[in-house]
């Protein structure tokens, strides 16, 4: 099993429903404009628009950004405290409880993708009634980032023992914003099995991968706008 | 010629103005520690501020989520290459005018070796989870081997500071009374100055003197390594290891010119820190500067050459761009200022020293600025274009750490004789062995050549 995830650009509408569930899902607390303007919004999914050419003949595109779960990890490997971990089934994911801090992986990341608690989590108003109780809250002072929902994962395991199976690497378990996306612009599966959507398409002539060259061999792939 | 007992005395005289710092204390230092003191307690207060807040009072942000505190570790780790690099190498060197100048280095060492660590602390987000490092450290990563490294450093030059240290306590012991007295009398472990404790102590300050270089230069090169072993542009550079090493020498003789300044004007040592021993290292600290020079010069020239875009973005920003009034400033500071005034006879004076040695310092925390924030600001992806500008939290506890470390050297020199004591009276009995080695280093005298070419048998006799 080697989960992935295929972005497909020609879909991507950019509603952000993906951005707002991943919020939601995972607890990553409101940041306040006046921080969010000074470079510290929290987003473990990110919607980028691209602008491209010289008005009028302007494109603009955008670019759904996930944790791209790199198989080579470069924040996997600088953490001095085992905290940034990489699972037998590929998922890199984050001890929050253990981190000190130190903000290594934020600068080994080539992607941008780590992301810093600066100030205490805030959930104004009634948000902080709606939060995941399957998920953790993060205190201030450490890292955290997106880990394609492994607690979904957690939760998917559970249901298939109970139905006496193993976990199917498509359909059991998917990313909350994979779930939300209207477009399904997101497909998400087991790359290891060729019989997967997610396997084909990542194999297909119109992926690629950010920065590939890196060789940091992430799990994310794009699909090029055809 | 004049007798011991005369020659005691009169070494006794020159001899008081060493002691006199550790003996008794001048208004005029309270009043220059006043100042320091209070910026420290400043300093103090703005970190409280952000235990309490976390680190959302600087300036930090995504993506440049390193700023002041860790250009401070990489400065800080820097000066302490001041010392036991240097002393160890002009000992191993057996340069005699080192003599009073390497108790105020290695003391540098130890002093700013904390502040190094305290850096890495402050910009901890956890710093009550320190301790996990040793819990649950992680061999691959660099961080861990600083950690290694630079604990290694503090005990070596913990040692290598004590070691010599130990027959001048026995010296202040006897000279001291009261709770100073039971203090040295502890420090000097029993030190009476027998041939055979020389011998031991000789040993001991050799072995430590070798051993303490490959650790220096370990300590600089994996600092370095916390940035170049990323894929970060203009941070994966082959060369950064012997580059951070050079420029840590280079603002370590720095700092060590500064303080043997101030010592000399404090303490009137006029009589032991004297030009000569100005002109010395700054002769040193003019080819760091050249050494400096020419790595920065291969470092932006191979960038721009490559012309890869990831590297050429931070390039840019640093040498036209945003980060360029700076940039130049460092060029100066570290560069045109220091050759301008040491390379010329005339201005190589204690205070042409002096100038060029600050400039050299703030240059070299330039340096580390520019290495830390232009590529955190520029990183690869073009989807995140950061700014930093530290705020004032940032600010003082820089000026507080550096207060508070130019307290404690001063403190260091109320406790400690700040010029080895015995080691310049060893200079001065062994005169005539140096002077034994330096005619060694010359030809010998020729035997005259014989008249005719006699039998092999014959020349052997």
């Amino acid at each position: 099993m080697r989960w992935g995830m295929v972005v497909d650009l020609d879909r991507c509408t950019g509603c952000q429903a993906c951005v707002v569930t991943c919020k939601a899902e995972n607890n990553v607390p409101v940041v306040p404009p006046e921080h969010a303007h000074a470079g510290r919004l929290m987003l473990w999914m990110e919607v980028i628009p691209e602008v491209e050419g010289e008005f009028p003949n302007v494109r603009a595109r955008f670019i759904p950004r996930p944790c791209q779960q790199c198989d080579s990890p470069p924040c996997v490997k600088v953490c001095p405290v085992q905290a940034m971990t990489k699972s037998p089934e590929g998922i890199v994911s984050h001890v929050f409880a253990r981190c000190i801090g130190c903000r290594f992986c934020v600068q080994a990341c080539p992607y941008g993708v780590t992301h810093f608690n600066w100030q205490a989590p805030r959930w104004p108003g009634d948000l902080r009634e709606a939060l995941n109780p399957d998920m953790a809250v993060r205190p201030t002072g450490v890292v955290e980032m997106c880990d394609f929902c492994a607690h979904r994962l957690q939760h998917a395991r559970e249901h298939a023992r109970a139905e006496g199976h193993e976990v199917r690497g498509e359909g059991d378990y998917v990313p909350a914003c994979v779930q939300a996306c209207p477009a399904r612009a997101l497909i998400f599966g087991d790359l290891d099995d060729p019989g997967t959507e997610a396997a084909r398409l990542a194999r297909g002539p119109r992926a690629y991968r950010m920065l590939e060259d890196l060789g940091t061999a992430p799990k994310v792939f794009y699909l090029k706008e055809g | 010629m004049a007798g011991p007992t005369q020659q005691r005395e009169l070494r006794d005289q020159e001899e008081a103005v060493l002691f006199a710092p550790v003996l008794g204390t001048t208004r005029r230092f309270w009043l220059g520690a006043a100042p320091l003191l209070a910026l420290t307690l400043w300093g103090m207060y703005a970190y409280t501020l952000q235990l309490r807040y976390g680190l959302g009072v600087t300036g930090l942000n995504r993506p440049v989520a390193w700023g002041f505190y860790i250009v401070n570790f990489v400065f800080f780790i820097g000066i302490s290459h001041a010392g036991t690099l240097i002393s160890a190498i002009l000992r191993l060197c057996k340069a005699e005018w080192r003599r009073p100048i390497t108790r105020a280095a290695e003391a540098i060492t130890v002093l700013v070796l904390f502040f190094g660590l305290g850096s890495i602390i402050m910009d901890l987000g956890r710093p009550d989870r320190l301790f996990y490092v040793l819990q649950y450290g992680r061999l691959q990563s660099p961080l861990l081997w600083d950690v290694t490294s630079i604990t290694t450093y503090l005990t070596g030059s913990s040692l290598y500071l004590y070691l010599p240290l130990i027959p001048d306590l026995a010296l202040v012991r006897d000279r001291a009374t009261g709770w100073r007295r039971t203090l040295y009398t502890f420090l000097a472990l029993g030190w009476r100055g027998t041939p055979g404790q020389h011998r031991r102590l000789e040993r001991g300050i050799a072995v430590m003197a070798v051993l303490v270089i490959p650790v220096a230069i370990s300590v600089h090169t994996v600092v370095s390594w916390v940035f170049s072993m990323t894929l970060q542009p203009m941070w994966k550079s082959t060369i950064f290891g012997p580059y951070f090493v050079t420029g840590a020498i280079f603002s370590g003789i720095a700092a060590l010119i500064i303080s043997m300044a101030a010592v000399r004007r404090a303490y009137r040592l006029e009589n032991y820190l004297k030009p000569v021993h100005f002109n010395g290292l700054s002769l040193l600290l003019m080819v760091m500067s050249l050494l400096w020079f020419y790595f920065t010069f291969a470092e932006h020239m191979t960038a721009y050459y490559g012309g890869e875009l990831g590297e050429a973005m931070v390039l840019f920003a640093k040498v036209t761009g945003r980060y360029a009034p700076e940039f130049w400033a460092m060029v100066v500071l570290n560069f045109v200022i220091p050759m301008a005034i040491l390379a010329n006879r005339r201005t190589r004076t204690v205070a042409g020293c002096v100038v060029a040695s600050a400039s050299v310092v703030v240059g070299m925390w330039l340096e580390r600025y520019l290495i830390v924030v232009p590529t955190l600001a520029n990183p690869r992806l073009p989807y995140e274009r950061g700014f930093y500008a530290p705020t004032w939290v940032e600010v003082s506890i820089t000026a507080g750490a550096v207060a508070f470390f130019i307290l404690l050297y001063m403190v260091f020199t109320k406790l400690f004789p700040i010029i080895s004591i015995w080691e310049v009276r060893e200079g001065r009995e062994g005169l005539q062995e140096a002077h034994e080695r330096m005619a060694g280093y010359l030809p010998g005298p020729v035997e005259p050549a014989a008249p005719a070419a006699p039998a092999p048998t014959a020349a052997r006799g």
